[in-house]
């Protein structure tokens, strides 16, 4: 296949990333990585009007395509084997073998090159070449062709001078191998690559930093000086499993200063309780809208992002003092903060449960009641039923001809807990509705873009109605809010009781 | 000579047609509210007359929660996207009392789209969004009202998609995701099987 081909020439002929020239109007951004069976090269990104754009005459060369400019009609056509891409420059929709796909942006031409969105590769190119195109936005891959490219998520639970846990979370599950190397535990997983999601890990005595290897589909924990022995656990599934543990214990005494040294071994008891998987260890609490987004507004001025604030912070108080459970606080703060990046900071957090809280808003004063909402299975069409099914986070398939959109599998984290997500909601309804004012039809599934991205059952929830003034001087009042709190928590503990009978 | 016999044989067989169209079936959806929606069975335009057909629309109930269906008349338009566009101009217009309009005041379509798979994109207005006056619930309510005037009226729309301002979005106001073509949803709706005869 040209593709194939023109790629393995592209990979082997170039090492070093592409520099791209910044202009007036386009900075240039990190870069993605483009992962081929054949090997890696950085593609270049710049930055046009709040969008990440690849050159179009990289992406030419990289995968053989003929691009023709009509300086008639101001068009571009974008061909690969006999077949084409129009895009029409200050339009945002494409068509691709005369199919229309739409992009976040239309093609800009900045200082003489032409400039389309990064989606352009996985939506528009994708398609047109049949061959499997996964972009990544978090981690700034473009994957191509059927490679096994699992998504590792490591985080350290605890540190201290004597031992510090990591724990790996692998998807799909992939078969992996940890050796001591100089001074690095290697941990390397059966794939042509790997897609780390490594998040801030502190510098300490025993774990000075987690790096992806760079040649090879690898992860490094660089260990500290107080190193001195390690362990992997598998959680669960053995050498495949999708969730690992790795202890490392140090050479300082675990115990108080002056008893002597308690050496790991087999017979040790565990350094850290693992909790039983039904148990919750971290919750995320969502206060809607923030900063620059007021979300809805009272009749009393009431701001929602004031009023979810206020009770997130309740919340997080409540269920440290009841529960002792870490709560995660997607914005502590008057801040603006990204739909997807409050799913992804309660993902990164490890949080068992999310939480978004909000408060509605109507055309009718009349209007009231408190609303639970789950993410609904229909409004995702099959993608989302095949990704529910999946046991692992399924890989997406591109090409083909099949309808590209954003909502992949791996990103449809939500597909593996709608029916966690719904008990979830059921409970939390049935507690408020013993405190609280409910809507006719409190419980309701909806694409609700915040909850689509959360790895764990999630849930949003109305309290109530700005528009309608009396709910909007409760929201406002301590006894309601309270009683709101009140209601979450006994959701939250009944639906952890349900999980450990499981 | 022949060819004028088969001319004037087609013109009797158009007229027959237009004559059993206004007498049998026109009636017939006045008759009963129409369980099949009747933009495709629309019949040929004539030029120089206004036509109308029936249109199913969505508004917000009085109480604010629910959305009802109400048959309403709506300009004839030429072929699928042209009937699309009158079918949101409807729309996103003013609500019949007592009920309210899903969309904020002074939203307007931009540009229409269908593709062959049957997906709309409708461009709408910046007001779609910046006059939102946000909660889950009246974005839900904005967003199928949309997607259900066209899916249920137009049965080769299989899915609806709204851009704002040329641009795809996340939300309109922060809740309903966007990104891509949303099917009909008749859950919100109070009287799906029985609109409202205005």
């Amino acid at each position: 296949m040209l593709v194939a081909a023109t790629l393995a020439a592209a990979a082997a002929a170039v090492a070093a990333p592409v520099a791209l020239q910044t202009s007036s109007t386009a900075q240039s951004a990190a870069p993605y990585t483009l992962v081929t069976r054949e090997g890696r090269r950085a593609l270049a990104v710049a930055r046009s009007n709040g969008q990440d754009m690849f050159r179009l005459d990289e992406l030419a060369a990289v995968f053989g395509l003929t691009v023709r400019e009509d300086t008639l009609a101001g068009g571009l056509t974008i061909s690969l084997d006999g077949r084409t891409i129009v895009m029409s420059p200050g339009r945002n929709l494409a068509s691709v073998g005369g199919r229309l796909i739409s992009l976040p942006a239309p093609a800009v031409r900045e200082d003489g090159a032409w400039l389309v969105p990064v989606d352009f590769v996985s939506r528009a190119l994708g398609p047109l070449s049949a061959t499997r195109i996964d972009l990544r936005k978090p981690s700034r891959l473009v994957i191509v062709g059927d490679l096994t490219v699992p998504r590792v998520d490591v985080r350290l639970d605890a540190e201290d001078a004597a031992r510090a846990r990591l724990t790996f979370e692998v998807s799909p599950a992939t078969p992996h191998t940890v050796t001591l190397e100089s001074g690095r535990l290697v941990v390397s997983f059966e794939a042509d690559a790997v897609d780390p999601r490594l998040g801030t890990i502190r510098r300490g005595p025993l774990v000075a930093g987690v790096t992806p290897e760079a040649a090879a589909p690898a992860v490094a924990v660089e260990l500290g000086p107080a190193f001195a022995s390690y362990r992997a656990v598998d959680v669960e599934g053995g050498a495949g499993a999708e969730r690992f543990v790795i202890e490392v214990v140090g050479t300082a005494p675990a115990t108080p200063p002056g008893a002597p040294p308690d050496p790991p071994g087999p017979e040790a008891a565990p350094l850290i309780a693992l909790a039983p998987s039904g148990d919750l260890r971290a919750i995320a609490i969502d206060p809607g809208h923030g900063g620059a987004e007021d979300g809805a507004c009272g009749a009393n001025g009431t701001l929602e992002k004031d009023v979810t604030l206020a009770v997130a912070r309740r919340l997080e108080s409540a269920i440290g003092r009841r529960l002792g459970i870490r709560v995660i606080l997607t914005r502590d703060g008057d801040e603006t903060v990204a739909l997807d990046e409050r799913a992804e900071r309660a993902n990164n957090n490890k949080a068992d449960l999310f939480i978004s809280l909000h408060a509605n808003a109507s055309t009718a004063r009349a209007a009231a009641g408190a609303e639970v909402f789950h993410l609904g299975l229909e409004e995702y069409g099959g993608e989302a039923e095949r990704a529910s099914r999946a046991s692992g986070v399924a890989l997406p398939v591109f090409g083909g001809g099949t309808r590209d959109i954003e909502m992949i599998p791996w990103e449809l984290a939500q597909a593996r807990y709608f029916d966690r997500s719904a008990a979830l909601a059921g409970m939390v309804e049935e507690e408020l509705r013993q405190r609280v004012p409910m809507s006719p039809r409190a419980l309701q599934q909806g694409p609700f873009r915040v909850l689509v991205g959360a790895n764990m059952p999630a849930i949003v929830v109305e309290m109530g109605f700005l528009t309608n003034p009396d709910e909007a001087r409760a929201l406002t009042s301590e006894p309601f809010q309270n009683a709101v709190v009140q209601a979450l928590l006994e959701g939250i503990i009944r639906f952890r009781d349900a999980a450990r009978r499981d | 000579m022949r060819r004028y016999l088969i001319a004037g044989l087609a013109i009797a067989l158009v007229a027959a047609v237009v004559v059993w169209l206004l007498v049998v079936a026109v009636p017939r959806w006045y008759a009963e509210p129409p369980a099949e929606p009747p933009a495709e069975a629309g019949p040929a335009p004539e030029p120089g007359e206004t036509r109308k057909i029936h249109a199913t629309l969505y508004f917000v109930s009085p109480g604010g929660l629910r959305l009802v269906a109400v048959e309403r008349e709506v300009p004839y338009g030429e072929g699928l996207a042209e009937q699309a566009r009158r079918i949101v101009e409807a729309q996103i217009g003013d609500a019949p009392a007592p009920y309210a309009a899903p969309f904020p005041a002074g939203t307007s379509m931009r540009a229409l789209f269908v593709t062959d798979r049957g997906d709309a994109f409708v461009d709408l207005s910046r007001e779609a969004s910046s006059r939102h006056p946000g909660g889950s619930l009246a974005e839900t309510l904005t967003v199928y009202a949309l997607v259900n005037a066209l899916t249920v009226n137009l049965p080769a729309v299989s899915a609806v998609q709204i851009l704002v301002d040329g641009q795809e979005v996340d939300t309109l106001a922060g809740h309903i995701d966007l990104r891509q073509p949303l099917p009909r949803n008749l859950r919100w709706v109070e009287n799906p099987d029985a609109p409202v005869q205005q």
